[in-house]
């Protein structure tokens, strides 16, 4: 496979799991939290820089950890989980800023086109499949839960570990985005195709499909805009994805 | 007949704040409960301890291999969340491994029509929304039905058809009901056991000798309306 053919795989699978990532996360109403959760991942590349190991490495580090305080806020109080939330996760940006310099800072902040090894591609679409697996296969659980945690109780279904097992697959997408979109904008790239679709679609089918194809749109055509004006890649794909979003807001919903 | 479900000692708190407090109870397979009390005595809460979704002291015991269907009172579902009931009862149906014929049936017993089972759930109104929670709970085949509140947000022809709805299903699936509901008139009618709540301690027994003015004065604060239908059915 040619480099532009492996990146363009790479992308089009981590578009993909943002999208149907993204689903759950709109419909569950934590869309704050998605997008404070991208942000923790900032200290752990300035980390992984600092001390010379892949960033991705710093960064799925840092992400985990940032998964397990939200699961663990979900859980276990009863306080302002959205504050607590804005707080924690904004410190982690301005930590994050302090250790990391320069250009690496700019790039990590908005994504940058990347020149990928092929062992990255082949681990990157290997996560984003397992991610897409997870989602599609649990389905049936997640929905459940949305509606009713004490339902799905009843259903047999095990809500406290189902809940981690999501959030663990909501950081690994934002993992592997972060390389095109940046820890500022990898949230928006997983909560506003969604949104899109959740404006658009009457049933489940039709919100993944919505969500995917217009996360993988602007993902693609982001990329390849942002490389041939020389931009940093985050904002040119959010701007796509944003602009798909007020478009569809003016097809009115039918209920 | 055995007992689908012994409670003994149970007491809930949150915080410093006693919600239940040694509580002791049992429900005989086949048989209808009904839980009575004001608002914030619990009873809600009790329900939730039963399927154990809070923490509680205290044991609670049931038969084995019972199946529990819930029926929550209220849920905060956004208007335009883009799941159709038939999205909700596959949903259920994967999770249960039930055929695809189990939806079809389910919606029979609750007489939801299919076209309205298509259209999203934010969009129902109050009872249609309660039906198809109804059909989701009688999915993977209970043997044990908990509902809270049947008829709230529903008018009166729909409360007492969706009344006669859960009594059909009881006599023909031989489920144990446990129900909260405000309506005294429909407790006699159909209860076999009532349980009341915020009194100390709660009481516990058939409609007819626990129903008395005198208590109904105690657990409301003040005298509350009803007619007794001793002799009256359906």
């Amino acid at each position: 496979m040619t480099t532009t053919a492996s990146s363009l795989a790479l992308s089009v699978a981590m578009a993909a799991a943002a999208g149907l990532v993204g689903c759950f996360a709109v419909m569950r109403r934590m869309t704050l939290a998605s997008d404070a959760i991208s942000h923790v991942a900032l200290p752990g590349i300035g980390a992984a820089l600092a001390f010379q190991i892949h960033p991705a490495l710093g960064a799925g580090a840092a992400l985990l950890l940032g998964t397990l305080v939200i699961w663990g806020l979900e859980h276990r109080t009863r306080i302002a989980t959205e504050t607590l939330i804005g707080v924690v996760f904004s410190t982690a940006l301005a930590v994050g800023a302090l250790i990391t310099s320069g250009e690496e800072l700019v790039d990590a902040l908005l994504g940058a086109p990347a020149t990928l090894r092929p062992w990255e591609v082949a681990a990157g679409v290997l996560a984003a499949l397992g991610v897409v697996a997870f989602l599609l296969g649990q389905r049936s659980r997640l929905v459940i839960r949305l509606v009713s945690a004490d339902m799905a109780r009843t259903a047999g279904i095990e809500v406290a570990r189902l809940d981690l097992l999501y959030l663990l697959a909501f950081a690994a997408t934002v993992a592997l985005g972060l390389r095109y979109l940046g820890v500022l904008l990898m949230g928006s790239l997983i909560i506003i195709p969604a949104a899109t679709a959740k404006h658009l679609a009457h049933d489940l089918r039709s919100m993944f499909a919505i969500s995917v194809a217009t996360a993988v749109l602007s993902t693609v055509a982001g990329t390849v805009l942002a490389e041939r004006f020389g931009r940093p890649t985050g904002p040119v794909i959010i701007a796509i994805a944003a602009g798909l979003f007020f478009a569809s807001l003016l097809r009115r919903r039918h209920s | 007949m055995g007992n689908a479900l012994e409670v003994e000692h149970l007491s809930v708190s949150f915080g410093p704040r006693r919600v239940l407090q040694d509580l002791s109870f049992a429900v005989s397979e086949g048989s209808a409960l009904a839980i009575i009390g004001p608002n914030g005595s619990g009873k809600t809460v009790l329900l939730q301890a039963l399927i154990g979704s809070v923490s509680r002291r205290g044991v609670i015991r049931w038969a084995p291999g019972s199946r529990i269907g819930y029926v929550p009172q209220k849920l905060d579902i956004e208007r335009d969340l883009p799941i159709t009931g038939i999205d909700f009862l596959r949903a259920k149906s994967a999770v249960a491994r039930a055929g695809g014929k189990e939806i079809s049936r389910a919606l029979e017993l609750v007489n939801l029509a299919p076209d309205l089972a298509g259209r999203p759930i934010g969009t129902l109104s109050g009872g249609q929304f309660q039906r198809l929670l109804l059909a989701f709970a009688l999915m993977g085949r209970p043997t044990v039905l908990l509902f809270d509140e049947p008829t709230a947000g529903v008018d009166e022809p729909g409360e007492e058809r969706l009344y006669e709805t859960i009594r059909r299903l009881q006599l023909e699936e031989g489920l144990t009901l446990i129900l909260i509901s405000h309506e005294l008139n429909l407790v006699f009618r159909y209860a076999d056991r009532v349980l009341c709540l915020g009194r100390e301690p709660a009481c516990f027994g058939v409609p007819r000798e626990i129903l008395t003015p005198e208590l109904i004065a105690e657990v409301y604060g003040s005298p509350v309306k009803y007619h007794r239908h001793d002799d009256h059915h359906g």
